[in-house]
């Protein structure tokens, strides 16, 4: 199996806190990645860091073969992000936004042309396509914005909680996205707090107080806690937690 | 090139849609230049006098009108007494008194003294002072009206002589460069410099911190948008925009309202407000990489704009500034840009007379954006 993120004991440190503390794992290619943790666990933090938004304090990492202290160019043209916050822009329209997101990653005219056609095809927003992305519902928005953070076929897509605030059905909507995208090769990387989210990933892994203390498939992890449900997994090991919000 | 102009096209349908920014960046500039310099005038017109007169003569009479009728002063009150003056003081209806004393005509033109002697006659002038410029200004020009009336009075009783015995220095100034002394002319190319660098500082600071505070800047960040790419993108819409405002300030507001017509080379006027907006913008993109919030930069923004407003030579002239402000004053790129706009636009000035100026608002611009590049981070 292709790895496309590893990870060496990478931390991250403010002042005296250590928000990511010696993080080590693999995720590999196509695969879905659920980020799992309490608030505070220092998900977003470890997101960062491999997004290039943050410099690790130690440690060492590789995202689609790139190193993370000195190609972080290189890193950014293979990934896509997906932040907590919604981050296109509000005043501009569905189609101006796929315009000038495609366009910075470096797609040509003829590639914007087909590639908003066919992205505002498969979300049904034909009637939308020149209204404000401000005046869209969440959901739609959350849609929109995964189809732009993965319009330049990138190799790995970051989501950041992205299903937060977002009705069942939109949600149900989302993953078939994030299904499709693994499809097609995307390595999908995701933090959630919806355990029925995580049922969804291939593998999780879980943080607690900026560690990583449990990594495997769901199923598996069940087995290992003796428990039935992802929830009483996430339970018990988010409970032993001194950190909290 | 590729991704700038993505970048330019994202920055003006953003401007060009923000109903709020639109009017703030095209017709208040243009508002505030119609009014401010009729507002911002230095000379004093209804400056209220309260006059007592003991002497009640032809003479105090003539005096009188001559104050009158200079256009300078409003007769706020007429009375017998100093103290009922001096409570016009105090009720503020008042900002001058002019006691003439009682034997005032008969002083002036006994025909055993001379006429206009400085000892010959005593007139008192008390100034409520609370409103410095007025009490100064006013008595100037008091003190001027009189020394004319003294002149007048001379002229016709001691004019025989055929050799004048006291020679006196008559003062005639001619005003260069502004001939009618309107102080729109000085006023005006000043304010459009104020306006163009609130437009420049203002907007691109909260225009990139705006990004920050709704998140989108980490979208940028995570994109291959190099640095340089993404501050371009940020600064020339802006400067565009500044050159606009500004053309319409100098041609729209200037030249067919004020009738200012530039005298000075017009290209060398826009490369030097090219080069300025540069500095402004840096400023704005350095105050930027500083704050968090929009409401953080409009008060450190606010706060550089007050020192420009007041320390700039706009009201006053800085030469005559205590030595620790006037080294402040050398630290603010209005103050050269003021200078260079007025020695331009009046007077008609050519590369070699503001040589200076350019070198040292290149360098404000050169490090003011060295800073901001260097301070903003892509990652933290």
């Amino acid at each position: 199996m292709d790895t496309v993120i590893h990870t060496d004991k990478l931390t991250k440190r403010f002042g005296d806190f250590i928000a990511a503390n010696e993080i080590t794992f693999d995720v590999y290619r196509g695969e879905i990645f659920g980020f799992l943790g309490a608030n505070g666990a220092g998900k977003t933090t470890a997101m960062r860091m491999l997004c290039g938004l943050s410099k690790p304090s130690s440690g060492t990492a590789t995202i689609a073969g790139f190193d993370i202290y000195k190609q972080t160019e290189e890193i950014k043209k293979n990934i896509g992000y997906m932040s907590q916050k919604f981050s296109l822009y509000e005043d501009l329209t569905i189609l101006e936004n796929i315009r000038f997101f495609g366009g910075i990653y470096g797609l040509s005219d003829k590639q914007l042309k087909e590639k908003s056609e066919q992205l505002i095809g498969t979300l049904g927003m034909e009637c939308e396509a020149k209204k404000m992305v401000g005046a869209l519902p969440l959901g739609w928005k959350q849609k929109l914005s995964f189809s732009v953070a993965i319009l330049h076929e990138p190799k790995i897509v970051f989501l950041d909680e992205p299903t937060g605030g977002v009705d069942p059905v939109t949600r149900r909507q989302f993953w078939d996205l994030i299904y499709e995208a693994a499809d097609s090769g995307i390595t999908v990387f995701v933090t959630t707090h919806y355990m029925d989210e995580a049922e969804y990933c291939n593998r999780i892994s879980m943080m607690v107080d900026g560690e990583i203390k449990a990594l495997d498939t769901p199923a598996k992890l069940k087995q290992e806690y003796a428990v039935t449900s992802m929830d009483e997994v996430f339970y018990r090991l988010a409970r032993g937690a001194k950190r909290s919000e | 090139m590729r991704t700038l102009k993505f970048l330019l096209q994202k920055e003006f349908k953003q401007i060009f849609r923000n109903k709020a920014l639109l009017p703030l960046l095209f017709v208040v500039p243009i508002m505030q230049l119609l009014i401010l310099p009729l507002a911002a005038d230095y000379e004093i017109k209804n400056i209220n006098i309260t006059i007592v007169d003991h002497d009640h003569s032809p003479y105090s009479h003539k005096l009188i009108s001559k104050i009158t009728a200079s256009g300078y002063f409003k007769l706020a009150n007429y009375v017998i007494g100093f103290n009922e003056a001096f409570d016009d003081i105090e009720k503020d209806r008042a900002d001058l008194i002019l006691e003439i004393p009682q034997g005032f005509e008969r002083n002036l033109i006994r025909e055993d003294g001379a006429a206009g002697q400085t000892d010959g006659e005593q007139l008192y002038v008390a100034v409520n002072a609370i409103n410095g410029v007025k009490a100064n200004l006013g008595s100037a020009y008091l003190n001027r009206i009189i020394a004319d009336y003294n002149a007048d009075v001379r002229m016709e009783w001691a004019q025989m002589p055929r050799f004048n015995l006291f020679p006196t220095i008559e003062i005639t100034s001619s005003n260069w460069f502004n001939p009618t002394m309107n102080y729109r002319f000085y006023m005006v190319p000043g304010i459009l410099a104020l306006l163009v660098t609130m437009i420049g500082a203002y907007m691109c600071a909260l225009n990139i911190v705006k990004e920050k505070e709704v998140g989108t800047i980490e979208q940028i960040n995570v994109t291959p948008i190099k640095k340089y790419q993404f501050i371009l993108g940020k600064l020339l819409p802006f400067w565009f925009i500044g050159i606009v405002v500004f053309t319409m300030g100098l041609f729209g507001v200037g030249w067919l309202v004020y009738g200012i017509i530039p005298l000075g080379n017009l290209f060398l006027l826009y490369a030097y407000l090219g080069v300025y907006l540069i500095a402004v913008l840096g400023l704005g993109l350095l105050i930027s990489t500083y704050t968090e919030t929009q409401q953080q930069a409009m008060s450190i923004a606010f706060f550089f704009m007050m020192v420009f407003i007041l320390m700039s030579g706009l009201f006053t002239p800085i030469d005559g500034m205590p030595k620790w402000a006037y080294v402040i004053t050398q630290f603010s790129p209005v103050t050269y840009f003021i200078e260079v706009m007025r020695m331009i636009v009046l007077k008609g000035s050519e590369f070699a007379n503001i040589k200076t100026h350019f070198l040292i608002m290149v360098v404000f611009a050169v490090v003011l954006n060295g800073w901001a590049i260097y301070n903003y981070k892509k990652t933290s």
